[in-house]
């Protein structure tokens, strides 16, 4: 037997759920990430573990909240519209300091939409993702294999700083298939005595809220919190780069816009053009100084994206709008096309020097 | 040869791709040929994908209205019943994956049966996660007649690694392919292969070159 399986990215990410040590998934369908609920909804009874389909969005991320508060491995899943509904859930995993994996397999919007795939919830995941200042781990994947291995890593990096990672990832990568390895290596275990998983009169009782009435003791809490996140920054920050070291011309792309990117940057690279690629893998943290060390030798850069233009204000506040930056989008679930990437990529070469 | 043709069998196993394969061999053979899309399951990977050559080679279509646009309604039209009801034509009707998928299908059975001139295909791929094994894969086959109300007549194999599959990985999965033809009582009808490795592996009966359709875009990463 082969060592790989042909699978959707869905299926993919939910059978790393599984290798990972999930045996909890509470979730509601929702085009196009529903897979990952039929796929859990037959492995999951296989295996010992819950499925359960919630009543309502809400309803399943505060379950999530529930089974983290006792320190086991547990996910959501949903798209677009669904994670805004999280949205309160999100920020109370945050202010409870709970590891949580939370995937939004992202559709056009706003509002509901369509079902094609987008990039528009960029700014929902890396900035706003619920009230008050926190931050999740934001991970983007580019293939289906990384739908399992980031799902993998996504659940360490949780269980590790004690906060949600989201998977980030977009139609595309939901619905598309191809050959996975699923030889993941091993789980890692983490420190929870936090948990509340009961005392048996041998201990103090672990609280786990995110409710303070101090301010002195809330802004502590805060404070600490961000220590943490900077930690993260130095040192979790995960790019690819391709054909990037000499590039005058760097594209910045994630998920589906990385692919199309790259056979732009090839093309680019047959006329001439100096062009490279600086994909994140991370976007929150984002790779800030791989970015800031690109515009010594780049002359612009280009931000491709399934939205308006969001992510490029990262590209532009990392380089400190040091050097131009063009953005090449197609949104409503639309993808742009390697053509489209080469006429942008063509456009900066011709352009950006200049501005700069 | 039947007049209609049911490709069905577990969700991504490429029952879209051989039943558009199919209903194009029969038009180039100068049947006149119809093709339903009767997955109100997935909204995506749709016969309409092919649309414009089903067109040229005169293959008409039956499929939702709402098949490959933005919204994700489960809806079949009318025009359906010309499957059962349309007997100057070959029918190939691409069912929805798994016992779900199958539902729809319950609809034309008691037709289908009384006719009795149909042939179902159970499409396999061992590579599938949910599929890997003759037994996983007889549980599916069990689950979609239970759904649909027909018996599958026949076994395609078309176990494949997308594009990184090789003329081994075929030759790998025909043992299990074997067992489940044991299993099940059912002949293997075909075993499938990119056009490019049929070369390779001509000593197969009955093997199925197949031409792949997806977009390639972004299929290199």
């Amino acid at each position: 037997m082969a060592d790989k399986v042909l699978m959707k990215g869905n299926e993919a990410l939910a059978e790393a759920a599984i290798m990972a040590g999930c045996r909890h998934y509470f979730g509601y369908p929702i085009t196009p990430q529903t897979e990952v609920a039929a796929y859990l909804s037959k492995r999951m009874p296989q295996i010992g573990g819950t499925f359960l389909q919630a009543e309502s969005e809400i309803a399943a991320i505060n379950m999530v909240i529930g089974v983290a508060s006792a320190g086991k491995r547990v996910m959501t899943s949903s798209s677009s519209p669904g994670i805004s509904l999280k949205s309160e859930g999100l920020s109370y995993l945050a202010g409870c300091d709970l590891p949580a994996l939370v995937v939004n397999v992202q559709r056009g919007g706003p509002g509901l939409g369509g079902i094609q795939p987008s990039q528009s919830d960029y700014f929902q995941a890396t900035r706003g993702a619920g009230h008050g200042d926190f931050h999740m781990l934001v991970l983007a994947p580019a293939s289906v294999q990384e739908m399992a291995s980031l799902v993998f890593k996504g659940f360490d990096l949780a269980d590790k700083y004690r906060m949600t990672t989201m998977i980030l990832a977009d139609g595309t990568m939901g619905q598309m298939m191809e050959p996975v390895s699923l030889d993941m290596g091993e789980v890692q275990s983490y420190d929870k005595s936090w948990a509340v998983t009961g005392t048996q009169g041998k201990r103090r009782h672990n609280i786990v809220n995110s409710l303070s009435l101090l301010p002195e003791e809330l802004e502590q809490w805060n404070i600490a919190r961000y220590e943490r996140y900077h930690t993260i920054e130095e040192n979790e920050t995960m790019v690819e780069k391709f054909m990037a070291d000499d590039a005058e011309i760097v594209v910045v792309a994630f998920g589906v816009a990385a692919r199309v990117a790259r056979n732009a940057i090839v093309a680019a690279r047959e006329k001439g053009i100096k062009a490279g690629l600086i994909r994140p893998i991370t976007l929150w943290p984002f790779p800030k100084k791989q970015l800031r060390d690109a515009a010594k030798h780049a002359k612009a850069f280009v931000s491709v994206e399934l939205s308006m233009g969001q992510m490029i204000e990262d590209v532009e506040l990392s380089i400190r709008c040091a050097r131009p930056v063009l953005l090449c989008s197609r949104v409503g679930g639309m993808i742009p096309t390697p053509e489209e990437v080469l006429a942008k990529i063509e456009e900066a070469a011709r352009t950006g020097g200049d501005e700069a | 040869m039947k007049r209609v043709t049911l490709f069905a069998g577990h969700y991504g196993s490429g029952k879209t791709n051989l039943a558009v394969n199919y209903a194009l061999e029969l038009a180039r053979a100068g049947q006149k040929t119809l093709i339903a899309d009767l997955d109100i399951v997935n909204p995506y990977f749709r016969t309409r994908d092919s649309e414009d050559e089903l067109d040229r080679a005169g293959v008409e279509i039956i499929v939702s209205p709402y098949a490959n646009s933005n919204v994700d309604v489960p809806a079949l039209p009318p025009e359906m019943y010309r499957v059962t009801d349309d007997r100057a034509y070959h029918a190939v009707v691409d069912v929805g994956g798994d016992d779900r998928g199958a539902l729809a299908l319950g609809r034309l059975s008691p037709a289908l049966r009384e006719e009795n001139n149909y042939d179902m295909r159970f499409v396999v791929n061992f590579y599938r996660p949910l599929t890997q094994t003759a037994e996983a894969a007889l549980g599916v086959m069990r689950e979609v007649e239970a759904a649909s109300g027909l018996r599958f007549t026949g076994i395609l194999n078309n176990s494949n690694l997308g594009a990184e599959t090789t003329a081994a990985d075929i030759r790998a999965a025909l043992e299990r392919a074997r067992r489940l033809s044991e299993r099940a009582g059912l002949p293997i009808v075909g075993t499938c292969a990119r056009e490019d490795l049929a070369g390779a592996l001509s000593d197969i009966d009955n093997l199925i070159p197949v031409r792949l359709r997806f977009r390639t875009d972004w299929a290199i990463f």
